[in-house]
């Protein structure tokens, strides 16, 4: 009855889903990046702190995204993982470092703490690189024969999906260092807001990098954009331009609002930064959920799938999102220097 | 799809899922007993439920920890490992799983921060009413995914799309098709023995050791009560999904039990060792013409042997005999150590029973034993299909090669061999401290008649 409209309305909220990831996880897994970065183990305390209570549900909306993408549309999940299987994997195991140092670090004892810091530090940069490689390889588009992946175990390893892994790396750690400025004080914060600076310049670089190479993907995302190498199509090109200029925009807030007094701005600033990527790319890639070959409509579960799946999340989200608010609502003092562990 | 991808995507997933299992089945029953410790605390305002609330919440920490990243590698093997399999059932049991993120893991994951982190932001009865959420979705959990499971055991309510994947014509009977009742009671109870065996185990030792007298006899006492009520009430269960298996996978009840022919009175065998090549089993110990007596079945009706089978569509026998004669022994031995642990506190004489002690602290892991045994029945026994019947392993897996999965396979290895050694090695450390005491040590240098002796009985 419905047909395409509910395919639709889940690539919307699986869209939702990962956006919400990004942003969550995104600066759990900034945190972790910049941890080298911490003058002393103090200060990494107080880090980990920062994000200790939220990360598990966090890294829960990776799961709805994957769980979703594979109860929606199960033939794009069919063709994509297999396509991935590499970096999906390099990060599931990435993402154990990670997520067990949490705890292990203040079970550890001298070595072993030291150990689990490594952990959680490379864990966090190698799951957000291989979460870039995930996505380098999605928007190149993967080689299908009958809806099933056709290549080979390492088609993803392009210049441009290491491209856009070098660049997550500085977006998530730009995520990070934002988050830092909301829930640190003292000399960590001003380490954080001087992070934020210098990250929004590279962030800036690597996002105009990451664009310029997308155009050269595929004729058809140079035909959206009316951009090529060697010619503007000014009329097309102007009715997108306002998304660049905004994110040049959020960037040079970054760059000078760093001193700003309201400390949650920076981080709300970045969010938008990713939104605006975010749009762009889904701008490039549309209608496509795997690229260039398979549309919501095609790849979609059946319709009763679909829709059963929708009766229980139009109520149950609103709900997780109340809860999850109420819990970042609860957590939203800064941490101390003493940074409490249960 | 060549062989050795397929072994190998096989090797894998039972690997790690065998790995992910170990820590639910831990936490499932953990997280009641941490909402039950907190409850009778604000009940009672008695301390030693709270000190061992507090123990126990440190060592759940770490199991939660382990399984939430075990299991996020679960949920993307579906699509890297068995990708023809999620392409074809994807619209049947995916709805399933979608439902467990929305209802379970997000609940669990949310309030755990509040569980573990808000004892100073939040008032008691909030903090409880997280303990019981993350209790609650410990459960949800464990209900979804294994109505996906039972699904693939014994799959009902669906048909084919013209396309020739599978689609559901009644969600319903796709919940709660035929095994799923017996065997989401077979897991909670499972999960619940578990950890009762942990926890009588660990107090056994700190009471042996002399440390935390109030919490260990406390705990104990606990864990006791759980067992003798809880494991024989899983032998009844167990014995019901025997009864489900045997009426929807004949040929898995033929391996788990040893019989090759056809007959109407089947022995039940205590020992065999079972030959598939020759189609018997050597050193045979049984009990003769036991079965219907087991299986409610009249004397007139056939039991299926396995050579009734193609052999194409036997699973392998010796290891589903095996697993299944461990967990049945395993759960034999529970309700031994049930039965003990009352009649010695009926008797008045627990607080010395030092044979028993050791005999709980050799059994503390049994649990862990006997639910990997019994998931190795119930999916080895399941073979040569994932979607029973309808769907053969072979041809769902994913177009992986083979280099690529023994690679991965091979780094699953080292990752989860050195996670899981830290992880036991850290919960251990735990467990033989044992709970901060509020009483003096016995063996504390203080006399009893000190000031600070005295501060401390106080307190
Ligand atoms: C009987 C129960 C049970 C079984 C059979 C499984 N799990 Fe599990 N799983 C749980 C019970 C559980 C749990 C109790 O909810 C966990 C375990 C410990 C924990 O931390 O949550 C969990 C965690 C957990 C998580 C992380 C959730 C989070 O982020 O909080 C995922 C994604 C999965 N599981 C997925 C799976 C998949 C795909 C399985 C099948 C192959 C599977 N689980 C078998
Ligand atoms: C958590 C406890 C579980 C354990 C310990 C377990 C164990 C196993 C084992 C040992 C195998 C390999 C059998 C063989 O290849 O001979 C297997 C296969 C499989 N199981 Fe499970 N299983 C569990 C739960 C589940 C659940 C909940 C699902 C699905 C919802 C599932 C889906 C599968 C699939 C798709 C296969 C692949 C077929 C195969 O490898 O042969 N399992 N499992
Ligand atoms: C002693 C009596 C027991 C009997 C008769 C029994 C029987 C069974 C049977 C027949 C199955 C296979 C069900 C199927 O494939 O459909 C099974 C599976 C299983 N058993 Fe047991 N069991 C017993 C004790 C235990 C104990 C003590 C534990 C763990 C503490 C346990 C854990 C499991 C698990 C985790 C499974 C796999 C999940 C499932 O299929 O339910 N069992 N059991």
């Amino acid at each position: 009855m419905f047909g395409i409209e509910l395919a639709l309305i889940w690539a919307v909220l699986i869209a939702v889903a990962v956006f919400l990831y990004v942003a969550l996880d995104g600066f759990d897994l900034g945190v972790g990046i910049l941890f080298p970065f911490a003058k002393d183990a103090r200060e990494r305390d107080q880090m980990q702190a920062a994000i200790a209570p939220v990360w598990d549900g966090n890294e829960t909306w990776l799961v709805l995204g994957g769980g979703g993408l594979f109860a929606a549309f199960p033939k794009a999940y069919a063709a994509l993982m297999p396509a991935l299987y590499i970096p999906i994997i390099l990060m599931l195991l990435a993402l154990i470092f990670r997520g067990v140092a949490f705890e292990f670090r203040h079970q550890g004892r001298a070595t072993g703490k030291r150990w689990w810091t490594i952990a959680f530090s490379g864990g966090s940069l190698v799951a957000t690189a291989a979460q870039g490689l995930v996505l380098g390889g999605f928007v190149q588009g993967v080689a299908l024969d009958k809806g099933a992946f056709a290549g080979g175990p390492f088609d993803w390893l392009t210049p441009f999906s290491l491209l856009v892994a070098a660049s997550l790396v500085a977006g998530y750690a730009l995520l990070g260092a934002a988050w830092l400025v909301y829930k640190t004080q003292g000399a960590l914060f001003d380490r954080a807001r001087r992070w934020v600076m210098q990250l929004s310049v590279i962030v800036a670089v690597a996002m105009a990098g990451v664009s310029l190479a997308t155009l050269g993907i595929d004729p058809r995302v140079t035909a959206r954009w009316g951009v090529s190498m060697t010619s503007i199509d000014w009329p097309v090109f102007l009715q997108l331009a306002p998304l660049p200029l905004v994110a040049a925009g959020l960037c040079f807030f970054l760059w000078r609002g760093a001193e700003t007094r309201n400390h949650l701005l920076p981080y709300g600033l970045s969010v938008a930064l990713f939104a605006v990527g975010y749009l762009g790319l889904a701008i490039s890639l549309w209608p496509y959920i795997v690229p260039f070959a398979m549309t919501p409509g095609e790849a979609a579960a059946a319709d009763n799938a679909l829709a059963l799946m929708l009766w229980g999340a139009l109520p149950m989200l609103p709900i997780i999102l109340a809860y999850t608010a109420y819990v970042y609502w609860l957590f939203r003092a800064k941490v101390g220097d003493d940074a409490a562990y249960h | 799809m060549d062989f050795d991808a397929l072994l190998l995507a096989r090797l894998q997933f039972a690997f790690t899922v065998g790995f992910h299992i170990i820590f639910p089945s831990f936490t499932i029953g953990l997280a009641s007993y941490l909402a039950v410790l907190e409850g009778l605390w604000l009940a009672t305002g008695r301390e030693h439920f709270k000190n061992l609330y507090l123990f126990w919440v440190k060592i759940f920490a770490l199991s939660f920890g382990m399984g939430v990243v075990s299991g996020v590698v679960m949920s993307y093997q579906f699509g890297t490992n068995w990708s023809v399999f999620s392409a074809q059932a994807g619209s049947v049991i995916g709805p399933l799983l979608a439902y467990e993120v929305l209802t379970a893991f997000f609940l669990e994951a949310s309030f755990l921060g509040v569980m573990l982190f808000g004892w100073k932001r939040v008032g008691p009865g909030l903090h409880f009413f997280s303990t019981c959420m993350v209790a609650i979705g410990t459960l949800m959990s464990a209900f979804w995914i294994l109505a996906a499971n039972s699904w693939m055991q014994t799959p009902a309510g669906f048909t084919f799309a013209p396309d020739g994947t599978m689609v559901a014509t009644d969600f319903w009977e796709v919940v709660f098709n035929p095994s799923q009742p017996s065997r989401f009671a077979h897991m909670v109870l499972a999960a619940y023995l578990t950890t009762a065996m942990v926890v009588a185990g660990a107090s056994a030792y700190t009471l042996l050791k002399g440390r935390a007298l109030t919490e260990g006899r406390t705990a104990l006492r606990m864990a006791i009560l759980m067992m003798a009520i809880v494991a024989p009430l899983q032998v009844l269960v167990g014995h019901e999904s025997g009864l489900v298996a045997h009426a929807h996978q004949p040929a898995k009840i033929a391996a788990m039990e040893g019989w090759w022919e056809d007959r109407q009175s089947q022995p039940s065998i205590l020992f065999a060792w079972p030959d598939e090549a020759a189609e018997t089993n050597h050193f045979e110990l049984a009990a003769p013409d036991t079965s219907s007596f087991l299986f409610d079945t009249p004397p007139t009706e056939t039991l299926r042997g396995l050579k009734s089978f193609p052999e194409e569509d036997r699973p392998p026998v010796a290891i589903v005999f095996w697993s299944f004669r461990v967990m049945v022994g395993i759960g034999l031995i529970m309700v031994a150590l049930g039965l003990w642990g009352a009649f010695v506190w009926a008797t008045g004489r627990l607080d010395g029973a030092s044979l028993y002690f050791r005999a709980l602290v050799l059994a503390g892991p049994s649990g862990f034993i006997a639910v990997l045994a019994g998931w190795i029945a119930a999916e080895v026994g399941r073979q040569p299909y994932v979607v029973y019947g309808v769907l053969r392993t072979a041809d769902a897996v994913s177009p992986v090669a083979a280099g690529t999965v023994a690679a991965s396979l091979l780094f699953f290895l080292i990752v989860y061999a050195v996670v899981f050694t830290a992880g036991a090695l850290y919960i251990l450390r735990l467990m033989a401290a044992g709970p901060e005491s509020d009483e003096p040590a016995p063996r504390s240098k203080q006399p009893p008649g000190t000031p600070l002796g005295a501060a401390l009985k106080e307190a």
